[in-house]
């Protein structure tokens, strides 16, 4: 019984044929993993290890270093308040307390619905924008605490459906190189010469720099 | 000069000077290939292939286009590193921005994602990259949406992958989302990361990424706002570039400020000239502070840069002046205290930030910035002790040993101390976490001598949580 769907199946063959060595294809598919299951367990490890031609072990370690992976299932609503800087000096202490009490959990608690998850995150690339959070990686920006209850509202009401998908799917376009335009991955050791438009013939010899 | 805000671009301010990177912008389909090849989109590659490939590096290095990541090294100098003779090379590029208060290349990738592919093309031709990666952040789902939309209408139109515009030049473009983890954007990590391992940065040497990089093969990492500047180049030329700015810091930079302005925003800066009281106080950018308010403190260049104060405020966005003067230019980020900062647990936000980065393979910066976290919190919740402040420094030192670069505080006689430091870490995370603490308690003593006491860890049994302002300090929140 494999983990992946059979649909993820040709994805996880597409993904891992982009790079020249299997095992750069590893986080790209716990990605995958994480959208098809909301989280990464231990069979997609396992499974993933024999995709990229690993041990499951390697893969839990590659998997517990980055914090988006999350090894246990979260709320359908990963709510991520940003808590440095920039978000701090324009209120984000007041903004996470506010969402602690609103949603009667403690930072990195999950609602006992199973809805929403608060974590804390880190600097989020929208400073200018402070205080910021993401939903499931989806921004609002310039929170206060009555505009944080109404998109809580509206998340629990399914508002926000079609916006912000539940936890794990991340980018909803993907990259798809169509094979007649794609150059193809080699292997590093399958490659012993410069690329053919630095060749002599080309009037480029040796190789630039 | 007249200034706006761009509806579509939250953050990004538009003003009279000149634009490079942020030239589409005002479009609201910015990001569409439609409006790219309408606004001279391809060009700079098209300009570029009916040159040799030595040629078009030529061209970059005489722009003198600086890295814009952080260490704002020449990037056509980066890409004459690659030892001869050893192939295949590889493009890897650097979108896994992350730094504390720079917010720039987010920017880049959602509103002109064809610009940054164009400059990785120009790249591969000038220096035979055979393979490009383009790392995203995991974070930004945006991006990463807009990149893949880019590459796939790019590679259909045939501007990536075999033959490029009917030559012998092809390559192939992959996007590669991260998974959240900071410490990636140091560039070993990255390839580290790229190879599907745990992202902990690499010893340099040997693996000086254009000697030893992906695959053990030759590797240039460029930033995006480094690459998304070379269609630009190529289209205009390299005198037409450095003719905006100085000698040194041609071109233009993005800057991101942040804080307590009155209108924080990203702006497109000219390089050099442009002053941070300009940037803060100037009515085309930030236009001053909150009303009523002075300004106490700023971060010149990312949360791992030492602070200044009102007496650096003329400084231009020029490395060569802010060295000497004790801080770094950095990725592009200033970050604003006014006189209502609470400089302690300001500090605290950032270095907490670096402890919890922190990869774990130094154990000065693992240990160390976990015991600047917890003994600067102590001194924020007011159960720290005199001693407490020694001890800051004692650890800090452990990190970064010797001086550690400083402002000069020219009330107090205090010269500054230049950039950089030494570091007892593979990389930059260890004394990214010591900067902000040296920084505040170098220029801000007053605010931690008066937060502690002899005997007040006693009280630590009483009110665990401790107090600032009335509020309770989280563990996971700072109030400033």
């Amino acid at each position: 019984m494999s983990f992946f769907s059979d649909e993820n199946r040709a994805i996880t063959r597409e993904i891992i044929g982009r790079y020249p060595k299997p095992r750069s294809a590893m986080i790209p598919l716990l990605h995958l993993a994480q959208s098809q299951a909301g989280w990464v367990s231990n069979e997609a490890m396992v499974e993933i290890g024999e995709l990229v031609g690993t041990t499951s072990v390697e893969v839990l370690g590659t998997c517990s270093f980055y914090e988006m992976f999350k090894r246990e299932p979260v709320g359908k609503y990963l709510v991520n308040v940003c808590v440095t800087m920039s978000c701090a000096l324009a209120g984000a202490g007041e903004l996470m307390h506010h969402a602690e009490e609103r949603l009667g959990v403690r930072a990195g608690g999950t609602t006992p619905d199973g809805m929403f998850t608060l974590a804390p995150a880190e600097c989020q690339a929208a400073c200018t924008e402070a205080p910021c959070l993401q939903v499931n990686y989806r921004y609002r920006y310039r929170m206060d605490t009555e505009q944080f209850d109404q998109l809580i509202d509206d998340l629990a009401a399914g508002a926000l459906d079609r916006e912000i998908p539940s936890h794990g799917t991340t980018a909803r376009i993907r990259q798809h190189i169509p094979p007649d335009r794609a150059v193809g991955a080699v292997p590093p050791s399958g490659v012993h010469d410069a690329p053919v438009w630095l060749a002599p013939s080309n009037g480029a010899a040796g190789g630039a720099g | 000069m007249a200034s706006y805000t761009v509806a579509h671009a939250p953050g990004f301010v538009a003003n009279d000077a000149p634009r490079i990177v942020t030239q589409r912008f005002d479009h609201p389909d910015s990001y569409t290939l439609e409006r790219y090849l309408a606004t001279g989109g391809y060009e700079g590659i098209r300009a570029a292939l009916g040159r040799s490939p030595q040629d078009v590096h030529s061209e970059v290095r005489d722009a003198t286009l600086l890295g814009r990541g952080g260490a704002g090294f020449p990037a056509g100098v980066k890409w004459g590193f690659c030892p001869p003779g050893v192939w295949p090379r590889y493009l890897v590029v650097n979108g896994d921005e992350s730094e504390p208060g720079t917010y720039k290349d987010r920017l880049l990738m959602e509103l002109d994602p064809h610009q940054l592919i164009e400059g990785c093309l120009i790249a591969c031709y000038a220096v035979g990259l055979s393979q490009c990666f383009l790392y995203i952040r995991g974070e930004m789902v945006l991006a990463q949406e807009r990149v893949a939309q880019a590459l796939n209408d790019a590679y259909a139109a045939g501007w990536v992958g075999r033959n490029i515009c009917g030559t012998e030049f092809s390559v192939d473009i992959v996007l590669h989302s991260g998974a959240g983890a900071y410490v990636v954007g140091e560039e070993t990590a990255l390839i580290e990361s790229l190879e599907g391992n745990r992202g902990m940065p690499r010893l340099k040497p040997p693996f000086f990424p254009a000697a030893v990089g992906l695959y053990g093969q030759p590797t240039i990492v460029n930033n995006v706002e480094t690459l998304a500047n070379l269609p630009w180049i190529l289209r205009h030329g390299a005198s037409a570039f450095t003719a905006i700015g100085t000698p040194t810091s041609p071109g233009t930079r993005m800057v991101a400020v942040s804080g307590h302005v009155n209108r924080a925003g990203v702006y497109e800066i000219t390089n050099g000239t442009t002053t941070f009281r300009d940037l803060i106080y100037g009515d085309d950018y930030c236009g001053g502070l909150r009303p009523g308010r002075e300004l106490k403190a700023f971060v010149p260049g990312g949360g791992s840069a030492p602070w200044f104060t009102p007496a650096q405020l003329d400084l231009p966005f020029e490395a060569s002046q802010i060295g000497p003067q004790g801080s770094m230019l950095g990725s592009g980020a200033v970050m604003v205290m006014d006189d209502t900062t609470d400089i302690p647990a300001a500090a605290l936000t950032l270095t907490k930030f670096y402890a919890h980065e922190s990869c774990g393979k130094c154990v000065p910066c693992r240990e160390g910035a976990t015991w600047l976290e917890r003994i600067l919190r102590r001194v924020c919740n007011g159960t720290g002790t005199p001693r407490d402040l020694d001890l800051l420094f004692e650890v800090g030192a452990t990190i970064s040993p010797g001086e550690f670069p400083h402002a000069g505080v020219p009330e107090r006689g205090l010269e500054p101390k230049p950039f950089p430091y030494q570091m007892t870490t593979i990389c930059f995370v260890g004394p990214s976490a010591y900067a902000p603490v040296h920084s505040a308690m170098t220029l801000f003593p007053e605010e931690f001598t008066a937060r502690v006491a002899p005997n007040a860890h006693l009280d630590a049994q009483v009110a665990p949580g401790g107090s600032v302002n009335g509020g309770p300090i989280s563990e996971v929140a700072v109030r400033v």
